[in-house]
């Protein structure tokens, strides 16, 4: 006799009592339904995250000047500017685990139309720039490296200044507009990007060639970048790397001596990201835990059932001892038949668990990942709750003495 | 070679303080091919004797020999393995599977002789064809009456070619007219060579064996063989006039 063959008779024990080996199974259902809804939506949290983070840039890393310290009174980060354009070259050409990297000057200013202005942030910066940020074009075209190179008078428009300066993207571009009295003909309209994680609108900004932005906003070329450098490393794994490679080159290239501080800063957003990331995935683990333990729940309720069963089948199990089932005979049929139902739990769960997940997400307009491991690790795990808590019943079962067992009334 | 000897076995119960001898020193042997009745009033220590001779329960003291096997000295696998190849047991209340198909029943044994498949059904289905049962293969027991189920459960019994049947008041709960059916059923397997040992208060039922043996306090009374009386021709005696 091998386990196959219990199986029929698991099937129509279980048959046999159809209510209630649904109500038992229910609390198998509820666990497992559980644990993959809890799994689908901290999992839709932390895409959530990622999309986020994603949208600032992936494999982003900001580079900055260092602090200003004169009388003790110490200054922002950037209020003294150390980054010069070669420091920005060489970062660019020297660094293997660095793909591109582009300057960000940033100034607040109106940008002045035919019939309305906008207050927004003016950006000064080369084409690589789009590429970092992974910033796609709406219409028109970005700044070109010859706009950089001849200092040309153009402008790329977020959606949102495109939007409330033209009312479309498609309006504004021919337009010519004028910041601090310099005209700029409008080339481009970006594609929408949404907000940062503070709620900060990415789309409420322009940008014009770097060059331009020295020569006519910030008054003269200088040696220094007066602003920061973004950077974008080869992978995300390779961000760490880069950081610490960019450390090295710009402390040897400001001949700073070993123990004095940087006079930069860098800052890695694949870091900030990760310690959000772990947030949410401790937010995961602990509706999971929760989770987990309304499935024990369900696996005592299986015992509770398996052990009336075994008193109610007492003088079945006498026949079959004394027509030759050995003790473990007994064992395997009381397991196989909890297994089998921990099991049908855990599949209804999963699908029940799954339509809850849809639903929910729908309803919360929250992204939805479904996570095919965790249902089979949740299926797995109620076959592991039927083994455990049928094991004390199926085991009770098989030490039954066959003659008390067919006296049994 | 005898196919049963018991020597000196003792069953000794303990209910709190007080000892409770069931079975005092019996000692007998049962050559192949007996029918044999065992008597005795309840309390007696006959069913405890039937535990024993059926491999349900170990003496406390004293051998038991079934075939070339001490049954004293094996754990509970081999009691199984022994109750599942040699033995094959009959209970006053059948002791069939509920909502089992008398197939199922009997092949029962088969299963847990890791028999499989066609085998085992062509096997059932030949046990129960020859208990006169043939054409109610998938009957249920509540769809039988009670002479019926007694004889699935003797094609239970043997269906896996065992040495020895016991049958514990295996007539108790049927009327007499299928009591002595079922006692001829039992003389014709005696007659094809097997061993019938059944347990009775009945002196009627007793009449049929060759050899019976009288059970009291625990000790053996008697022990005589005689002619049996013939089951199949009462029943023509009795259809004749």
């Amino acid at each position: 006799m091998n386990l196959l063959q219990t199986l029929p008779v698991a099937a129509r024990a279980l048959l046999r009592n159809k209510t209630r080996s649904f109500l038992t199974a229910l609390g198998v259902v509820i666990g497992v339904a559980s644990v993959i809804s809890m799994v689908a939506i901290g999992e839709g949290a932390k895409a959530g995250v990622e999309k986020v983070f994603s949208a600032m840039g992936t494999n982003l890393l900001m580079v900055m000047s260092g602090s200003t310290s004169s009388g003790g009174v110490m200054g922002g980060f950037g209020s003294m500017p150390t980054l010069t354009w070669d420091d920005l070259t060489a970062i660019k050409t020297e660094v293997p685990s660095v793909r591109t990297a582009a300057p960000q000057l940033n100034t607040r200013s109106s940008i002045v139309g035919e019939e309305l202005n906008w207050y927004t942030q003016i950006t000064g910066t080369t084409p690589d720039y789009f590429t970092i940020r992974s910033w796609s074009l709406g219409t028109g075209s970005l700044i070109s490296d010859s706009d950089v190179d001849t200092g040309n008078k153009v402008i790329v428009l977020g959606q949102t200044v495109a939007d409330k300066m033209f009312g479309s993207s498609d309006a504004a571009i021919g337009q010519t507009v004028r910041i601090r009295a310099i005209p700029f003909s409008v080339i481009g309209v970006l594609a929408p990007k949404g907000q940062s994680p503070v709620g900060q609108d990415y789309d409420d900004a322009a940008f014009i060639p770097v060059t331009t932005y020295q020569a006519k906003i910030q008054g003269g070329l200088q040696k220094f970048i007066a602003g920061m450098i973004v950077v974008s490393a080869v992978t995300p794994d390779d961000t760490t790397r880069a950081e610490r490679a960019i450390s090295g080159l710009l402390r040897d290239r400001h001949h700073i001596a070993a123990g004095v501080d940087d006079d930069f800063q860098i800052r890695n957003l694949a870091e900030i990201a990760a310690a959000q990331q772990q947030g949410t995935q401790t937010l995961t683990s602990l509706l999971a835990a929760i989770a987990i333990v309304s499935l024990l729940v369900g696996g005592i309720g299986i015992m509770n059932i398996m052990l009336v069963s075994v008193t109610e089948r007492t003088r079945e199990i006498g026949v079959r001892m004394a027509v030759g089932a050995k003790p473990w005979h007994i064992l395997a049929q009381f397991l196989v038949e909890a297994v089998a139902l921990s099991m049908m739990g855990g599949l209804v769960g999963v699908m029940l668990g799954t339509g809850v997940a849809t639903w929910l997400s729908k309803k919360l307009g929250w992204t939805l990942v479904l996570r095919p491991d965790i249902a089979i690790v949740a299926v797995g795990f109620s076959a592991f709750v039927g083994v455990i808590f049928g094991l004390y019943p199926a085991q009770k079962a098989s030490q039954l003495d066959p003659i008390d067992a067919l006296r049994y009334e | 070679m005898p196919l049963i000897h018991l020597e000196d076995v003792r069953k000794v119960y303990s209910l709190g303080d007080v000892e409770v001898r069931a079975l005092d020193g019996v000692s007998f042997s049962v050559e192949p091919a007996e029918f044999i009745a065992i008597m005795g009033s309840s309390g007696s220590g006959k069913s405890t004797l039937m535990n024993i001779l059926g491999c349900l329960d170990k003496p406390t003291s004293g051998t038991y020999f079934l075939g070339d096997r001490e049954v004293s000295k094996l754990d509970r696998g081999e009691l199984a393995e022994m109750r599942n190849r040699t033995l094959g047991f009959v209970f006053q209340s059948f002791n069939l599977l509920s909502r089992t198909t008398a197939m199922e029943n009997v092949e029962l044994p088969l299963v847990y002789a890791g028999i499989t498949g066609k085998e085992r059904k062509r096997r059932a289905a030949e046990a129960l064809t020859r208990v006169g049962l043939g054409k109610r293969l998938d009957h249920r027991p509540s769809q039988l009456s009670g002479g019926q189920q007694q004889r699935v459960a003797i094609a239970r019994a043997i269906v896996n070619t065992p040495k020895l049947i016991l049958a514990d008041e295996p007539t108790g709960n049927l009327d007499s007219r299928t009591s002595v059916e079922v006692i001829a059923l039992f003389q014709e397997l005696w007659s094809s060579g097997l061993t019938i040992l059944i347990v009775t208060h009945e002196p009627d039922i007793a009449e049929f064996a060759s050899r019976v043996i009288v059970v009291k306090d625990g000790k053996l009374q008697s022990d005589e063989r005689r002619t049996p009386r013939m089951a199949k021709d009462e029943l023509a005696e009795e259809s004749a006039p």
